[in-house]
């Protein structure tokens, strides 16, 4: 009897055991299901992109070519201020960053931001000044009426200029706020505004003017951290890749700027 | 004819037998979809800026409050969604400092919706609460009025015990403003520092001035979105490919998808897009975060 009662009580975990092997492996099962089904997503969204890249190349194409009319004539006075971001990996390609730069000079920009995280292009501007005949942008006052208007002027900027930058201006204003402050007493709350923030800003050198356009090269649309206080109303245009650069996508990217209405919040 | 549309479905769309069916088919539908997104990474934040709701109106022939409503609609909607999915914060760009340069009957009006809406927010069925969401306004509250400041304080206080998610509702915000207000606290709290007696010592004749008091992580940690990390997605509807001061210190490794389709007309396969777009630049987003720390 009591053999028997072991015996069902062995029967029974037996039992017990297979079905959660069983409920293991249907769900194991179930997740490779899942797994596959979201690969083929996947793959056909890379499909849908790689169709894509091929009718952008086309129209890059008959754009360069002046055969699409729509492309013919740009009025390129809309862009004051073109600011260039590049993915720091592709930034060692200077020839690439040169030729961009070629264009944009031939097209009738005058003033142009280099922008990439890990301060490459910073590195190497001489190289791009030479190659390109430019100047280096000297800051809002001063220089600017000495530089000669028909020539390119290239600014350089890096990731250092962004948050740093604020940070930096921030402790010019902390120290003006304990100097003004010498007299002694209790140390006021200081009021800061937007346009003391521009000051301090001009004054540590993480200043500049406001891009009209930014252009990004890289794999993923975002501005990899341009200085935020200069974009608040930039269009930032996704370029793809630098390895892909092509002159007709360039000049599709500014003709559509070039018919953007902003109403800065009205 | 659409703007009674819109209201009709403002009131009744809970009591429909019909449309509850249809609710649970679209839940179940929507559940085995993000059954298979979520064998990919999901956003932890995605922030979404409500642009397009007067054109809606205009497109349609109604007056602009119709078309504000329709918004709130469609951001319940993705708001459901989002957290179905698992997203943990979301935040929308609900008025910006600059739209008080619209009309003051727009902006009255807008303050009124608003208000209407953030009450709604603090009801036991809300959504927030339906699904553990807690409310956190982003901005220079004091801008607004009495009234519409009060009731999303109210709010903040009802939901402060919600734990599953956050939803930051940027309202009189811009992001320079931000900034500014963060540095404003920061000075705040080195004063407070070095006020401080057998501190570092704030000797008048005496300060080192090259000393950093304050650094970037000072800084962020007085920002009005502090409370959150930095957004993954950020979706802004009608095409318009600009930040419009919003989330600028934010979104540097954050993915901007700008769909042309106005606001109160996005659905679930523009959430579901953009999800896909971001699994696609994880990996490359995250080595770059990595190389900014």
């Amino acid at each position: 009897m009591v053999r028997r009662r072991k015996r069902d009580r062995f029967m029974d975990l037996r039992v017990i055991e297979t079905k959660t092997a069983f409920c293991y492996w249907i769900g194991e099962i179930g997740n490779l299901g899942l797994y596959i089904l979201w690969k083929s997503v996947h793959l056909l969204v890379s499909l849908w992109y790689m169709a894509l890249s091929v009718v952008d190349a086309l129209e890059s194409y008959f754009i360069s070519r002046g055969l699409l009319k729509k492309y013919r004539s740009l009025d390129i006075s809309k862009v004051r201020y073109l600011a260039i971001v590049v993915e720091s990996e592709e930034a060692y390609q200077t020839s690439s960053v040169n030729k961009l730069l070629q264009w944009v000079a031939a097209m009738g920009v005058k003033q142009v931001c280099l922008y990439d995280m890990e301060g490459v292009l910073k590195k190497s501007k001489d190289r791009f000044l030479q190659k390109c005949d430019a100047n280096l942008w000297k800051g809002v006052d001063g220089s600017k009426s000495l530089l000669d208007p028909s020539q390119l002027t290239l600014e350089f900027t890096s990731l250092s200029d962004g948050r740093e930058g604020v940070a930096k201006a921030a402790n010019y204003l902390f120290m003006k706020h304990l100097e003004s402050n010498d007299q002694g007493g209790d140390l006021q709350r200081p009021n800061i505004t937007e346009s003391l923030m521009d000051e301090a800003l001009r004054v540590v050198g993480s200043a500049g003017p406001d891009p009209d356009l930014l252009l990004v090269y890289g794999p993923a649309r975002c501005h990899l951290g341009f200085p935020a206080w200069r974009i608040r109303y930039t269009e930032i245009v996704h370029m793809g890749p630098l390895k892909f650069l092509k002159y007709g996508s360039l000049i599709k990217a500014l003709h559509k700027f070039t018919t953007v209405r902003q109403n800065y919040g009205k | 004819m659409a703007s009674v549309q819109v209201s009709e479905m403002e009131e009744s769309s809970s009591n429909n037998t019909w449309s509850s069916m249809l609710d649970g088919l679209g839940r179940v539908l929507r559940k085995c979809l993000f059954s298979i997104l979520v064998v990919g990474p999901i956003p932890n934040h995605i922030a979404f800026v409500m642009d397009g709701n007067r054109r809606y109106s205009k497109k349609h022939n109604l007056v602009s409050d119709t078309g504000h409503r329709a918004g709130f609609m469609a951001l319940m909607s993705m708001l459901k969604y989002c957290y179905e999915l698992g997203v943990t914060f979301v935040t929308v760009y609900a008025f910006s400092i600059d739209n008080f340069k619209r009309s003051p009957e727009e902006v009255q009006s807008l303050m009124e919706l608003m208000q209407e809406k953030i009450e709604g927010l603090i009801k036991e069925e809300s959504i927030v609460n339906r699904y553990g969401v807690r409310v956190h306004f982003a901005g220079d509250l004091t801008l607004l009025s009495e009234t519409v400041r009060l009731a999303a304080e109210r709010a903040m206080k009802a939901t402060a015990g919600n734990s599953k998610g956050v939803l930051s509702i940027c309202i009189a915000y811009t992001s320079t403003n931000e900034i500014v207000h963060a540095v404003e606290e920061s000075f705040q709290e080195k004063i407070n520092e070095l006020s401080v007696p057998n501190s570092d010592g704030y000797e008048p004749n005496g300060v080192d001035k090259g000393k950093r008091f304050i650094g970037v992580v000072d800084i962020q940690k007085h920002m009005y979105m502090g409370i959150a990390p930095d957004p993954d997605i950020l979706i802004r509807t009608s095409g318009e490919t600009r930040l419009s001061n919003f989330l600028l210190w934010q979104t540097a490794h954050c993915i901007l998808y700008c769909p042309s389709t106005l606001w109160p007309e996005i659905g679930l396969q523009h959430l579901v897009w953009a999800i896909l777009n971001f699994q696609r630049q994880h990996l490359y987003l995250e080595k770059k975060k990595k190389k900014q720390l």
